[in-house]
């Protein structure tokens, strides 16, 4: 219990630190906005007018995973730049827990890009907001936002043992929109990516939301995948978390040098 | 159960670093060479020495933030590898400087996000932070974000940061770093409270008056060794059989500075500017008078006032630090 209350304590100050940063602030402004517009000529491009709030939530979903790409990827170098690495891992806890709340702040900071996308969906391109099923896809949202939090903690512990994680963020963003099926559906991709979406928790959070959306299956099935995935990659990314930080306290480190 | 707070045997520190680019290069720099200390429950202790002594690196060895390359130490009988987390539960730890807190969230959010990370129960957490506040000054400006706040009043929030879960021995790192010194004093005197209510402090600082008004007991550190430990009064007695002579001047330049060193009987000669002028301090042996030698050294130079003195803690420090200065430099270059 103590556990979740400081994990949700700090995911929600975390929250806080980073929609506060300006460069976050003008992202938040610019992208959702971009997204909606993109979403919205793509699929009227591709003369299927009804499925524009499927895209619209496919294009948050990449908000989302954009977030937790970049903000969990970098979230250990972040705090080492801004002098906090030291001061959080000396607390008495193991190290993965000190870090899941800034892993899950990112996920949650990517949601704002999610509702602002359909925000300016309906307000520019008049886009219905209406859900085949508003209990699941209110259910959905925030299980798939855990689940990538999770997922993010794998990425934080794996990219600060990356000699060039920067290079691999940024080679990264797209090729998941694309393989996890959140703009074009997996159908449509070449065989080859089939395995690769299958492991990947975006794919499975992203199709329990388009089917809570479009009511195209049951919501629940693809979401229990995306959290059980989502656990063992938490599970994983505490495994290494522990040796990261055994190993930046040998290597010295923790503080910027 | 130990009855020491901080206890070290023969740690040591080395730092391995590749620099450059084109031509790689492995530096070793041995930080810490073979420290040995015991801290007593409620002692202050301070850690003195110049910039690059290795104190910061004693600390982070003592702290848990680093393994130590050889030796051992124990906090409240808790060794800081093996019993990572028993350690941390009883420790705070201080550096000075602005970084290090979320700028960009109030003191209140910065005080409960620590407060849940390092355990603090929650139906005590709303007391204990408004208490904090209230120690270190910040009452009031709580719910301003902390990239507003002044570098005495985030070195403030250090502090409190630090003392949030009670701990039984708290590391400070230089924290006046870069305080005025009004801000200096009434830091001090929180150190000197923190103290007198039982909580074990190890204070590292470069500056003698602090260490000397603060602490009962005083490591002098050079070169990644404890050169002289003891009190204020036990060190002291490193500066006896010396006098010294003070000349203020103005424009004595390096080659000056090495005749005098060379004089017969002198045994440390530095200058340090204040304000417009310098002064020169000659510390030489007390049957020796150098005043003469040192002024026909000046010739030339435009001279202010000239005093004898007494040597204080000052100069037995000086005497300590230049001792070891004679001696190698820590840093080893090794090509790849
Ligand atoms: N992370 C590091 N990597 C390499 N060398 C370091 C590192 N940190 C400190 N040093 C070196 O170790 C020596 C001691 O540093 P430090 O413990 O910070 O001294 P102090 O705190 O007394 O100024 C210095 O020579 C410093 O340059
Ligand atoms: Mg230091």
């Amino acid at each position: 219990m103590r556990t979740l209350r400081m994990i949700a304590v700090g995911a929600l100050l975390h929250a806080k630190q980073l929609s506060r940063s300006p460069f976050e602030i003008a992202t938040a402004l610019i992208v959702p906005v971009v997204q909606a517009t993109l979403a919205v000529y793509l699929f009227r491009a591709g003369g299927e007018p009804g499925r524009l709030l499927e895209a619209a939530v496919g294009a948050g979903l990449m908000g989302v995973w954009s977030s937790v790409l970049f903000g969990s990827g970098g979230a250990i170098q972040n705090q080492r730049w801004q002098g906090t690495l030291e001061m959080i891992m000396l607390a008495p806890r193991p190290p993965a827990l000190v870090v899941l709340p800034i892993t899950l702040a990112t996920a949650l900071t990517g949601t704002y890009a999610m509702l602002a996308t359909l925000a300016w969906g309906r307000l520019l391109y008049g886009i219905p907001l209406t859900f085949a099923d508003p209990l699941a896809f209110a259910v959905a949202v925030p299980g798939c936002i855990i689940g990538l939090g999770m997922f993010g903690l794998l990425l934080a512990s794996t990219f600060v043992l990356l000699r060039n994680a920067n290079a691999l963020t940024n080679t990264l963003e797209y090729p998941i929109w694309l393989v996890s099926g959140m703009l074009v559906p997996i159908t449509a991709l070449p065989g080859w990516t089939g395995p690769i979406a299958a492991v990947l928790p975006t794919t499975w959070g992203a199709r329990a939301v388009r089917e809570a959306t479009t009511g195209s299956g049951p919501t629940w099935p693809s979401l229990g995948i995306c959290l059980a995935i989502s656990l063992a990659c938490l599970a994983l990314g505490a495994i290494m978390m522990t040796h990261v930080e055994r190993r930046a306290r040998a290597a010295a480190t923790l503080a910027l040098a | 159960m130990s009855e020491h707070a901080i206890e070290a045997v023969g740690l040591r520190r080395t730092y391995r670093s590749r620099t450059g680019w084109l031509r790689p290069q492995r530096r070793e720099v041995e930080a810490v060479r073979g420290v040995d200390l015991t801290v007593d429950n409620g002692e202050l202790f301070g850690l003195l020495g110049p910039n690059g002594a290795g104190k910061t690196t004693t600390i982070k060895l003592l702290n848990t933030l680093l393994i130590p390359t050889a030796g051992e130490a124990r906090i409240c009988g808790f060794d800081v590898v093996r019993q990572t987390r028993e350690v941390r539960r009883r420790i705070g730890y201080v550096f000075g400087g602005d970084r290090g807190l979320y700028d960009r969230l109030s003191a209140r959010d910065n005080l409960r996000y620590f407060a849940e990370l390092y355990g603090v129960p929650g139906r005590e957490q709303k007391r204990r932070i408004a208490e904090l506040l209230d120690l270190v000054r910040l009452t009031g400006r709580e719910s301003d974000r902390v990239e507003g706040y002044s570098r005495g009043m985030r070195q403030r929030l250090h502090i409190a940061r630090g003392l949030l879960h009670r701990p039984r021995v708290l590391f400070l790192d230089e924290p006046s770093i870069g305080v005025d010194p009004v801000a200096a004093r009434e830091l001090r005197q929180t150190v000197a409270d923190l103290a007198a209510t039982g909580t074990t402090v190890l204070l590292t600082t470069h500056y003698m008056a602090e260490a000397d008004e603060l602490c009962g007991r005083i490591a002098v550190i050079a070169n990644g060794t404890i050169q002289a430990l003891g009190t204020p009064a036990e060190l002291r007695h490193h500066a006896d059989g010396r006098q010294v002579l003070e000349v203020e001047a103005y424009g004595v330049g390096d080659a000056k500075l090495a005749v005098i060193h060379a004089l017969p009987g002198v045994r440390e000669a530095s200058v340090v500017v204040t304000g417009a002028a310098q002064v020169l301090t000659v510390q030489s042996d007390a049957g020796v008078d150098v005043q003469a030698d040192v002024l026909r050294a000046l010739d030339g130079v435009r001279l202010g006032r000239v005093t004898a003195r007494q040597p204080t803690l000052e100069d037995a420090y000086v005497a300590i630090v230049n001792r070891v200065d004679a001696q190698a430099r820590p840093v080893e270059a090794v090509a790849a």
